[in-house]
């Protein structure tokens, strides 16, 4: 005897946490349901097989039918046709909106297209995703990156508001519409070491203090792009390097204030000219889309690495970052302070969070 | 020209995309009432339109306004083509129509589309203006009220119940129409909508002038159907309950209300007839031409119709020969002739109601049903009704003998039924039959109609000029245990109607009381339960031969009975089995198709404390002297012991124990009896009494002599009890457990089986039939089991055969979750109840600071979000860490919401402000703990109340009828799918139309059909589904209590507004 229809509908619709997830994760109706069997369902609650399948097929309908809205949240919040409490359809939003990790790291600077989509394949095989919720994920980022490309304000605030995410979430996608949008390069081998984590701190660390959002809040721009006349300044930076008796006065500066404070002096005081060229440089770089691309390896290999190898410690790192920013006050004939301190606040954010192994 | 009807459109939202180049749809809307339409300008290019309309006014008859529905239709403009209607919104306007309920019908609906389902919604609010009118002779019965719930409701008093109410109105189906050959399937099932919304108003309407007739006010226990007699046309039929309401101006205390309806009663002149048994044969339309006059004590005229040809089984004992009871013989004597007289002066002295006020029912006889076999195609044909013709007619387009002739034929058809019933009564010694509905099943052109109830001896008082002290008074004369009085046999001990076993009541000892009880009201508030109870079903399935017409109908004829018998004894059996002796709310449904026969009896199970205990079920072989044969029997005996044992302890059944001698009754003989007096007939055709009791043998003894029986007894124990923390029930309470927390879920589920069977027999098919019940509710109580401990509570099934081999089933219930820590004491003791209270008091107050909202706009004036928490929270069982964690971005989503709906108030709360509910949002925003939730929560219950809460307003009757049909159905998700969408569907529809009236809930909700066709070839389907409901406005309890000084004034203040227009 088959039961060529089944439904259940209850006017509070339904929710099981564990079929949103095993449906989230991308599995069939037959998967989902041996999951379920695996987790000892049928033990516990004392019923059988049939019962399990019915009852995954009406969430799975349930989910299919709800997904739609999900692509707009608050259509979610207004729509009549389900009658969900106000914390289940936030928790059915922010695990729609939730992403791994992995899966992010590899998709970012990357061009949301269709391109990328076919290699989603590879992706899932990389990163152990299934393919199903790559896609899901995939179309997620797609999504938020075309609500929010044209809009004004801060990013994160306005995905917000247009998805209903929880803060924390809203920044993650900033992130990745960021890097989306600006197209840096995370791929190449020397950057492996870096998680999405640190990516995203370093987003957010860049547009808190570089996009125009963070100088006047009715910014003509959007957050995803760098101010352009604010990359134009940064041309101007590039005296504290060009400038003989600036770059020494700079160093000398930075070595007083830094002798016997941290342990690597020595050889600070050997790369200094090095290092700093390297971090104006990477500021000087940003007018051009395809040294923009560059930013993240310039820094680690120009930075991180050499002082990876001569063993600076992070401690050692911060100080130097803090004296090297600050020092440039004292310097006689440099203009660009405020320039230069708002330059090298999202540096040194990046710098010390991606210092790592 | 006595009313003035107001329509204004205010905005669309998420509109579906009209035009493809432009991903936009040019919206307008067009409104229709009666003959009269108007049209909105075009929104050009936006799918959420504000058109911001002038007011659209409809002059119109309130006959008119009683009948036809307001029809909204969104279009897309087209310059170049003919528009492109997006979809309907179909407003009832009936609430509008008395001045207790609704002001004001404003909010979204959602803008549904025959093919397409909901396509957005609709901003609308609606208005009338009614005038005075005085003329006698009108047609309208506008200020009548109807109720579906079955009972007295929540915030009235009955002044008089006065009876039985029906009507049924014909027509031609569309959809069977030739115009159906050549019209769009859209316009088809609009057509069908359009119909049976104009067919159920004209239907109120004309139930509500014979309330009036009757000096009513309301209708409870309304209960309207539609049969879809296919090429014979559409039938709306309803019955219900005329009563006389008042309005108890403050919900919290009886005040002496104002009895005008009953002052009027007594103006009329007594009719003194000094005759009694004066029969004047009146016109066959019941009710109209009837006099109501008459006095408690006096003798009375009656006028009845004249078909009463079953006055002959009027019992020949005369009924107040007193030897039914050694107490209070004289008075009751009188007692009776009162009620009798009170009854007997209408056609049907029936009453669909199934719970009564405190003293209204007197004594129970026990299910009285009686059901009718009929040819559909014969209806033309008057003369011919039954098989006993030969002709065949089919109907052409013949307007006027079809609205002639049908009504009349159906209206025969039905009273038949009705006499029968009545005959079937009075045979057990009752005047009266309560939890009286009816039903039909159809299978191409054969129809069975039934009718059931409970016989049952009512107190007079209610019944006539209703003075409810003047009643109490009498209960205390009258000594009649209240725990118990209802159990007593009202039939004469030496002449009793069927055999049964009669022992003196084990609560007051003094009365008769038999040893089991049957009924389809729902269980008396003060009968004394041990234990809880438990829905018991009896399942069956029996083959029938293919056949046509008048050979079908009378296999058909000949096989109900067996049905009847056979659905009695699993009953009886599965009664015994849980060890308890008493049935309430019981439903006998028998369905009819091609090729089969299926009845499935529902009911409540209980242990009534007056009726004797149960005694076991013996198993006996009939083939003795074989050794391992005698072996299995009793290894099946222990197994059946077993079980009543388990059940015992699991339905904690612990009658206390009485020695036999204080009983001290004679009993004749260990044989247990079961009153369920019932009937075949098929057309007029006399009625073979069947005896239900099991000739000599004792009924317990179950002799396995051949493999029916053994599938019987095994059958028997497979019924699985629940899981451990639900209990299920179909009546509206649970008995035994009494502390509800708020928490409920309602919902409908639908199964269609293929009983595949190449040879299917009886008992392959009883065992498919068997399974998928038990499957269906195994997969109930998986899908609920986050709200253990709970009870299952007024469980529904229906059951269809759509096609052959096919079965579906449909079942509505609601989940309510109890408190545990309480719900071992069955006592009802005031203390307790209060105690109980105070704990989910403490509950909400825990919550309230997770608050979330209220819609302002919602109409949600008084129990805002700790709603929508609850459920929420109930429901999710999230714990509690999570929970605070999704806190801080409930907040923002709650912000959304804020700003969301800040734009549609803008342009709403204006036009409310005359509406009290408009001052009760305002006066609510003032409170600083009010927030905000987009879309407000409806709660939707089968039941007539809401646990822990209080129905402060009736709103009106929610009675919605919707097609859907799909031509893409595998793209759809399949038959599922598309049915899964469907009821979503109807739920957010009924939901929006609660909300738009300023409910908050829908009580008494009842699905009344599911008819859903499928044509997988042509990738086809189509599903019709009949809903209804009171829409209601609750305020929690607590909220009642708990809030200090302004609250309370703002609670009252719907109360007030509503009773202050009282009659």
């Amino acid at each position: 005897m088959s039961s060529d229809l089944d439904v259940f509908v209850g006017n509070t619709t339904l929710i099981d946490e564990e079929v949103y997830r095993l449906w989230l994760d991308g599995h069939s109706v037959a998967e989902a349901v041996a999951r379920r069997l695996r987790g000892g369902v049928l033990e516990r609650e004392g019923t059988s097989v049939a019962v399990l399948q019915s009852d995954t097929r009406d969430h799975y309908r349930t989910f299919q039918m709800l997904e739609r809205l999900l692509h707009a949240p608050p259509r979610l919040l207004q729509q009549l046709l389900f009658q969900i409490p106000p914390e289940r359809q936030a928790l059915l939003v922010q695990r729609y909106y939730a992403f791994d990790e992995a899966l992010a790291r590899e998709l970012l600077g990357k061009k949301l297209s269709k391109g990328t989509k076919k290699e989603l394949d590879e992706v899932s095989a990389r990163t152990g995703v299934g393919i199903r919720s790559c896609r899901r994920q995939f179309d997620n980022f797609k999504r938020v990156f075309k609500a929010v490309e044209e809009l004004r304000g801060p990013l994160a605030e306005n995905i917000q508001q247009l998805f209903l995410l929880p803060p924390a979430l809203a920044r993650d996608y900033a992130a990745i519409v960021f890097f989306a949008n600006s197209r840096f390069e995370t791929g190449k081998r020397r950057l492996q070491f870096l998680s999405f984590g640190d990516f995203a701190a370093c987003a957010q660390s860049m547009m808190a203090h570089w996009s125009q959002g963070a100088l006047a809040p009715e910014a003509a721009e959007p957050d995803g792009d760098l101010p352009k006349s604010f990359l134009q300044d940064l041309k101007e930076l590039k005296v504290l390097v060009s400038d003989k008796d600036l770059l020494d006065q700079h160093k000398s500066l930075v070595c007083s204030a830094l002798r016997g404070k941290i342990s690597v002096y020595n050889e600070l005081e050997a790369n200094f000219k090095a290092l700093s060229r390297a971090l104006v440089n990477v500021g000087g770089k940003l007018t051009h889309a395809r040294d923009v691309r560059d930013f993240f390896v310039d820094l680690v290999e120009k930075v991180i690495e050499p002082c990876r190898s001569d063993k600076w410690s992070p401690g050692d790192l911060r100080l130097f970052l803090t004296h090297y920013t600050a020092a440039p006050r004292n310097l006689p004939g440099f203009r660009h302070q405020a320039l230069w301190e708002r330059y090298m606040a999202a540096i040194s954010a990046c710098l010390l969070r991606m210092y790592h192994d | 020209m006595p009313g003035k009807l107001k329509v204004k459109i205010v905005a669309g939202r998420h509109l579906p995309v009209m035009d493809r180049a432009s991903d936009l749809t040019d919206a307008f809307v067009e409104v229709k009432f009666g003959n009269t339409t108007f049209k909105t300008d075009v929104y050009p290019k936006s799918l959420n339109p504000q058109w911001n309309s002038e007011w659209f006014k409809f002059e119109v008859d309130d006959e008119e306004l009683q009948d036809e529905p307001l029809q909204i239709t969104v279009l897309d403009h087209d310059t170049y083509s003919a528009n492109d209607a997006i979809g309907k919104v179909y407003i009832d306007i009936d609430p509008l129509l008395y001045s207790e309920a609704a002001t004001v019908i404003s909010g979204w609906f959602p803008i549904y589309d025959t093919i397409h389902g909901i396509r957005g919604e609709i901003n609308v609010v609606v208005k009338v203006d009614l005038f005075n009118d005085l003329n006698r002779f009108r047609q309208s019965s506008c200020g009548v009220k109807f109720f579906c719930t079955t009972s007295i409701p929540k915030c009235y008093r009955a002044v008089v119940i006065h009876g039985f109410v029906e009507e049924l109105v014909v027509n031609e189906d569309p959809e069977y129409q030739w115009i159906d050959r050549i019209r769009t399937p859209r316009a088809s099932n609009e057509a069908r909508q359009r119909l049976i919304s104009l067919m159920s108003g004209e239907l109120q309407r004309k139930i509500g002038l014979k309330v009036l007739e009757m000096r009513g006010n309301a209708v409870v226990g309304y209960l309207q159907c539609f049969d879809l007699e296919g090429e014979s046309g559409l039938v709306v039929r309803a019955i219900g309950t005329a009563c006389t309401l008042d309005k108890l101006s403050n919900t919290s205390a009886f005040l002496p209300a104002c009895n005008s309806p009953s002052k009027e009663m007594k103006e009329i002149p007594f009719n003194e007839d000094p005759n009694p048994n004066t029969y004047s044969s009146g016109p066959s339309t019941p009710l109209k031409n009837q006099t109501y006059s008459f006095s408690p004590s006096k003798s009375y005229s009656r006028q009845s119709s004249s078909s009463d040809t079953d006055l002959s089984l009027t019992p020949k004992t005369g009924m107040g020969s007193g030897s039914a009871g050694k107490e209070g013989g004289p008075f009751k004597t009188l007692l009776r002739q009162q009620t009798q007289s009170a009854l007997e002066q209408r056609e049907f002295p029936f009453f669909t109601l199934t719970t009564f006020p405190p003293g209204f029912l007197l004594h129970v006889g026990g299910v009285v049903s009686a059901r009718s076999v009929k040819l559909l195609d014969r209806i033309h044909n008057p003369a011919f009704v039954g098989i006993m013709g030969n002709t065949r007619s089919y109907k052409l387009l013949d307007w006027n003998s079809f609205n002639s002739d049908e009504p009349e034929t159906r209206d025969a058809w039905w009273a038949e039924i009705r006499q029968e019933i009545k005959s079937h009564a009075k045979a057990l010694g009752c005047h009266a039959v309560v939890g009286y509905s009816e039903s039909t099943s159809i299978c191409e052109e054969v129809c069975i109609l039934s009718a059931s109830g409970t016989a049952a001896v009512l107190n007079p008082r209610f019944l006539q000029d209703g003075t409810m002290e003047g009643c109490l008074e009498q209960r205390i004369e009258e000594a009649s245990p209240p725990g118990c009085g209802f159990c007593h046999i009202p039939y004469d001990e030496l002449n009793m109607p069927f055999p049964a076993h009669l022992t003196y009541c084990y609560n007051c000892r003094k009365q008769k009381v038999p040893d089991v009880l049957f009924t389809t009201i729902d269980l008396p508030v003060e009968a004394i339960v041990v234990g809880k109870g438990c829905l018991i079903q009896a399942r069956l399935c029996r083959l029938k031969k293919k056949a046509q017409a008048e050979a079908n109908a009378t296999s058909i004829s000949n096989l109900l009975p067996f049905m009847e018998y056979e659905v009695h004894t699993q009953l009886m059996n599965k009664l015994k089995l849980r060890g308890m002796n008493a049935l309430f709310g019981l439903r006998i449904q028998i369905t009819v198709g091609e090729n089969m026969l299926m009845g499935l009896a529902s009911a409540t199970g209980v242990y009534l404390a007056a009726l004797p205990t149960p005694g076991g079920i013996q198993i006996a072989g009939k083939t003795p002297n074989d050794g391992t044969y005698e072996q299995h029997i009793s290894h099946m005996q222990k197994k059946i012991n077993d079980t009543i044992a388990k059940n015992k302890e699991l339905y904690e059944i612990n009658p206390p124990e009485l020695p036999e001698e204080i009983i001290g009754s004679p009993i004749p003989e260990p044989r247990q009896r079961s009153r369920l007096l019932r009937s075949q007939s098929e057309s007029s055709d006399e009625v073979t009494e069947l005896d239900l009791s099991h000739g000599k043998k004792d009924a317990f003894v179950l002799e396995i002599d051949d493999t029916d029986a053994m599938e019987d007894v095994h059958s028997l124990l497979t019924d699985v009890p629940p899981p451990s923390g639900f209990y299920s029930c179909n009546t509206e309470i649970m008995p035994g457990i009494n502390n509800w927390t708020p928490e409920i879920q309602m919902f409908t589920a639908v199964r269609v089986s293929r009983l595949s069977n190449i040879n299917p027999t009886n008992q392959t098919l009883n065992k498919n039939f068997n399974d998928l019940c038990e499957n269906l509710l195994k997969s109930l109580y998986f899908k609920l089991r986050s709200m253990v401990p709970c009870c299952l509570c007024h469980v529904n099934f229906t059951v269809a055969l759509p096609e052959d081999e096919l079965v579906q089933i449909a079942v509505t219930a609601v989940a309510i979750t109890y408190d545990k820590n309480q719900a071992l004491q069955a006592n009802k003791a005031p203390t307790e109840k209060s105690q109980q209270r105070a704990s989910t008091d403490n509950e909400e107050q825990l919550q309230f600071p997770l608050e979330l909202s209220s819609d302002p706009l919602s109409s949600q004036p008084f129990s805002p979000a700790k709603e929508a928490l609850e459920g929420a929270s109930s429901h999710t069982g999230i714990p509690a860490a999570q929970r605070d964690r999704c806190n801080s971005w409930i907040e923002l989503i709650k912000l959304k919401a804020q700003t969301i709906r800040r734009g549609s108030i803008k342009t709403t709360t204006s036009l409310e402000k005359a509406s009290p509910l408009a001052e009760g949002y305002l006066r609510h925003r003032s409170v600083p703990s009010g927030t905000n939730s987009t879309v407000s929560v409806v709660k939707m219950t089968p039941l007539s109340f809401l646990p822990g809460a209080k129905i402060t307003k009736y709103l009106g009757i929610i009675n919605m009828f919707f097609i859907r049909e799909t031509t893409s159905l595998r793209e759809e998700g399949g038959v599922s799918g598309f049915l899964h969408a469907f009821i979503a569907e109807v739920f957010a529809m009924v939901r929006a139309h609660v909300a738009a009236l300023g409910g908050n809930a829908v009580v008494s909700y009842i699905m009344k059909q599911c008819v859903f066709m499928e044509n997988p070839n042509k990738n086809q389907a189509q599903c019709l589904i009949n809903v209804s409901g009171d829409a209601v406005i609750f305020v929690r309890e607590s909220e009642l209590e708990v809030l200090p000084a302004p609250p309370p004034a703002a609670a009252a203040q719907p109360a007030g507004s509503a009773g202050d227009v009282t009659t």
